[in-house]
C-alpha cells in the first residue's frame, strides 16, 4: 500500500514537474545554465531576465538558479555539480566563494565547458570571461553623492547586507575608502550588517539613529538594507540623507516621495543578457571579451524616469 | 528495573515497526531514482550519483546527530551552527595557530563535544524546555563562530591535507572505478558507529528509554540527566565531524553558513521514520532521508524544474512522507 502511494506520489510530482517547467530541453539547441548567488530579491530576478531575454534573442535554452542565502556555499556547489552533470555547452557561474569551487570549475574545464562568471566574479583564471559592476567604484560614487547632500562634513553611518561576500566587502570599503580620502570632514559613526532583510535592517537603522541624534546621512548598501534604512528613519520621524543601491518598487517610491535622496543602480539586466551572450559565443568558439563591465549609475528624483536610467531599473 | 525493563520493551517494539519504515523509505528512494533515471539521462551517471552522495554527506551526519537527541524525545536546533563553530575552531587551530592536522581535526569534535555538553546541561540541569536551549545555542554559536573567525571565511591553504577529509578518495584509490569521496566514507561510518551506540550500548538502551518514559527510568534509581547530557555531547562531537566535512569540501570555514541547515536535517530525521516524540527511530532510516532529500533536490535540477517549484516539490514529499507513516501506524 505504503509503496503504490508513495510510487503514485513519486509520478504526481514528476508530472507536475513537467507541467510547471520546461524540461524538455530539445537537443540541438545550446544550453546554459546559470548559478547565480540568489534567487529570490529582485536584483536575481531580472537579472534571470535579462538572460531569459538574451536566450531568446540568441535561440538558446537557459536555466536560472541560486541558492536562498549567500551564505549557503556548499548548496551552490551542489547546483553547479547537478549543472555539470547535464553536460552544458557553456555556464555561467556567480561564486559566492571562489576558493570552494575551483575543483567543479576544474571539472568543467576538462570536459570543455566554458565558464563565464558574472556579478562578483570567479577567483581563477578558469572564466573564459567576467561580466560584473564594479562596486568598489559604484560605492564611491554614493560617498561622493553623500558628502555633496550633506555639505561635506558631519557624521553618517552604513547599514550593508553582510561582512563576508565579495559585493558586501566592495561597497562598504568602497563607500567608506572614499569618504576617508576625499572628505576628511566627515565621520562614519556605524557600519552595521543586516543580512540584507528589510526588518532587521529597519531595527539596526533605528539603534544608530538613537544612538546618534545629530547623524546626517546613511548609506543602504543593497535593497534590503536601502529599504530597512528608510523605515527605521520613518518610524522615528528622522530626516537624514539617505542613498540606496540597486532598486525594487519600494526604493523606487522611495525616491519618488524624497525619502531617499538617491541611489546607485547597477544593471542586473544587462548582467544576465551579456552573460549569456559571452557563453553562447565561447560554446561556439568565438573570441569573448575577458572582463565585460556591465556599468552602473546614480539615480535620483531628476533623472529615475529617463529613458537610460529606467531601463535598467526593476520592480 | 522492572521499568527500565519495559521501557525498553517499549523501545524495541518500537525499533520492530521501525524496520518496516525502513523498508518503505527505502521503497521511495527507490522509486525516485527510478523515475529520474527514466526522465533524464544524465541522472544515472557515475559523476551525478557521486555528486548527489557528496551533496548527502554533511546533511546526513548532521541528521545523525540529530536522530541521537530527538530519539531521546529533545530536539536540537543548533546542529547547523554548531557544525560551523567546529569548522571555525577547526580553522583557528590549523590555519591561524599552524597546528598539524590531528589537532585541527581533534579540536573540532571537542568544540562539538562540549557545545553538547552545555546544551545537554541547559537541558538535564536547568530543565529549559530543549527546543529553547538548543534554540538559544544555534544563536550563540552563530555568533561566535563571526567573532573567533573575524567575520570572514578561513582557508586551509597552508594545511595540504586538510581538503583530503572530504574530498580525497580512499576508495578511489584502491577501486580506480569508484571514486567515491572520503566524505561519503566518513558518512557511513559515523552511520555505523552511531548504529552501534544505539543498538548495542547502554547509552543507545537509555537514549530510547528516556525518550520512552523519562519518569520511569528516573524512579527507577538512573542518573537520567547524566545519560542525557551524555547523548547531547556525542551529538555535539558528530556535528564536529560535519563541521570538519563542510570545511574540508569547500576548503574553507565559512562563518556565516550553518542557520537553517538544522531544518534539512531534521527533515532528514523524520522521513526516516523517527518519532519527533521521541522513543523511536534508526540511524539507517535518517540515512535515508537524507539520501531522498539530495535526491530530489538533484533530480529536480537535472530536469531543469524552475527553482520556485522545487521547494514546492521538496515540501510536498516530506508532507506525504510522514503521512503515510501515520497512516500505517494508524492501521498496527
Amino acid at each position: 500500500m505504503f509503496t503504490r502511494r508513495t510510487v503514485l506520489g513519486a509520478i504526481g510530482a514528476a508530472a507536475f514537474l513537467c507541467s510547471g517547467s520546461s524540461f524538455a530541453l530539445a537537443q540541438d539547441k545550446i544550453y546554459i545554465p546559470l548559478i547565480s548567488k540568489g534567487f529570490q530579491h529582485q536584483f536575481w530576478q531580472a537579472v534571470k531576465a535579462g538572460a531569459d531575454k538574451a536566450a531568446a534573442n540568441l535561440g538558446v535554452t537557459v536555466t536560472f538558479e541560486g541558492p536562498d542565502s549567500e551564505s549557503q556555499v556548499d548548496r551552490q556547489i551542489d547546483m553547479l555539480a547537478a549543472a555539470l552533470a547535464k553536460k552544458p555547452a557553456a555556464i555561467g557561474f556567480a561564486a559566492l566563494d571562489s576558493q570552494a569551487a575551483i575543483p567543479l570549475l576544474r571539472q568543467a574545464k576538462a570536459a570543455k565547458i566554458a565558464v563565464v562568471a558574472f556579478d562578483s566574479g570567479v577567483d581563477s583564471d578558469i572564466p573564459v570571461a567576467t561580466a560584473s559592476t564594479d562596486n568598489i567604484a559604484a560605492a564611491a560614487l554614493a560617498a561622493d553623492k553623500m558628502a555633496e547632500l550633506i555639505g561635506d562634513q558631519g557624521k553618517v553611518a552604513l547599514v550593508v547586507h553582510d561582512q563576508t561576500s565579495r559585493t558586501g566587502i566592495d561597497r562598504r570599503d568602497g563607500f567608506v575608502n572614499r569618504m576617508k580620502q576625499a572628505h576628511p570632514k566627515v565621520q562614519i559613526v556605524a557600519t552595521e550588517y543586516g543580512e540584507g532583510d528589510h526588518l532587521k535592517s529597519t531595527e539596526i537603522t533605528k539603534a544608530i539613529l538613537q544612538a546618534n541624534p545629530d547623524i546626517k546621512g546613511m548609506f543602504g548598501a543593497n535593497e534590503g538594507s536601502a529599504i530597512g534604512v528608510v523605515n527605521g528613519a520613518k518610524e522615528l520621524g528622522r530626516k537624514l540623507v539617505i542613498i540606496g543601491y540597486d532598486s525594487g518598487a519600494q526604493q523606487k517610491q522611495a525616491i519618488r516621495d524624497g525619502q531617499m535622496a538617491g541611489a546607485i543602480t547597477q544593471n542586473p539586466v544587462g548582467i544576465g543578457y551579456k552573460t549569456v551572450e559571452a557563453a553562447v559565443k565561447a560554446a561556439k568558439g568565438e573570441a569573448v571579451e575577458k572582463r565585460i563591465d556591465t556599468g552602473f549609475y546614480y539615480y535620483d528624483k531628476s533623472n529615475i524616469d529617463k529613458p537610460e536610467i529606467a531601463a535598467v531599473l526593476y520592480d | 528495573m522492572s521499568a527500565i525493563a519495559s521501557a525498553t520493551n517499549v523501545a524495541s517494539g518500537a525499533r520492530f515497526s521501525g524496520a518496516q519504515h525502513r523498508l518503505l523509505a527505502f521503497a521511495s528512494l527507490i522509486a525516485l531514482v527510478a523515475v529520474f533515471s527514466l526522465a533524464s539521462p544524465n541522472f544515472m551517471q557515475t559523476s551525478n550519483i557521486i555528486a548527489i552522495l557528496q551533496a548527502t554527506s554533511v546533511n546526513g551526519v548532521l541528521a545523525i546527530a540529530a536522530t541521537l537527541v530527538i530519539i531521546t524525545g529533545g530536539i536540537d536546533l543548533s546542529v547547523g551552527t554548531l557544525m560551523t563553530f567546529c569548522a571555525v575552531i577547526a580553522g583557528v587551530v590549523l590555519t591561524f595557530w599552524g597546528m598539524p592536522l590531528g589537532l585541527g581535526v581533534l579540536a573540532a569534535v571537542l568544540a562539538g563535544a562540549c557545545s553538547g555538553t552545555l546544551s545537554g546541561s541547559f537541558v538535564a540541569k536547568l530543565k529549559i524546555p530543549p527546543f529553547i536551549a538548543t534554540l538559544g545555542m544555534m544563536l550563540i554559536l552563530k555568533g561566535l563562530s563571526l567573532v573567533i573567525s573575524g567575520t570572514r571565511p578561513i582557508y586551509f591553504n597552508s594545511t595540504p591535507g586538510f581538503t583530503q577529509i572530504s574530498q580525497g578518495s580512499l576508495i578511489g584509490s584502491v577501486f580506480p572505478a569508484l571514486p567515491i569521496p572520503n566524505g561519503v566514507l566518513i558518512l557511513f561510518l559515523v552511520a555505523i558507529a552511531a548504529s552501534f551506540i544505539l543498538e548495542r550500548t547502554i547509552l543507545g538502551r537509555f537514549t530510547f528509554a528516556l525518550g520512552s518514559n523519562e519518569e520511569a527510568v528516573r524512579l527507577s534509581g538512573v542518573n537520567t540527566d547524566r545519560w542525557k547530557i551524555a547523548v547531547y555531547a556525542l551529538a555535539g562531537s558528530i556535528c564536529g565531524i560535519a563541521g570538519l566535512l563542510i570545511a574540508s569540501r569547500l576548503n574553507s570555514a565559512q562563518p556565516a553558513l550553518g542557520q537553517g541547515y538544522e531544518l534539512d536535517a531534521i527533515a532528514a530525521v523524520v522521513i526516516g521514520g523517527t518519532s519527533l516524540s521521541g522513543g523511536r527511530g534508526t540511524i539507517i532510516g535518517t540515512l535515508i532521508g537524507a539520501l531522498i532529500i539530495s535526491v530530489l533536490a538533484n533530480g529536480l535540477r537535472i530536469l531543469s524544474v524552475a527553482q520556485e517549484w522545487q521547494t514546492v516539490v521538496t515540501g510536498s514529499i516530506i508532507i506525504l512522507a510522514v503521512y503515510t507513516d501515520i497512516l500505517r501506524r494508524r492501521r498496527l
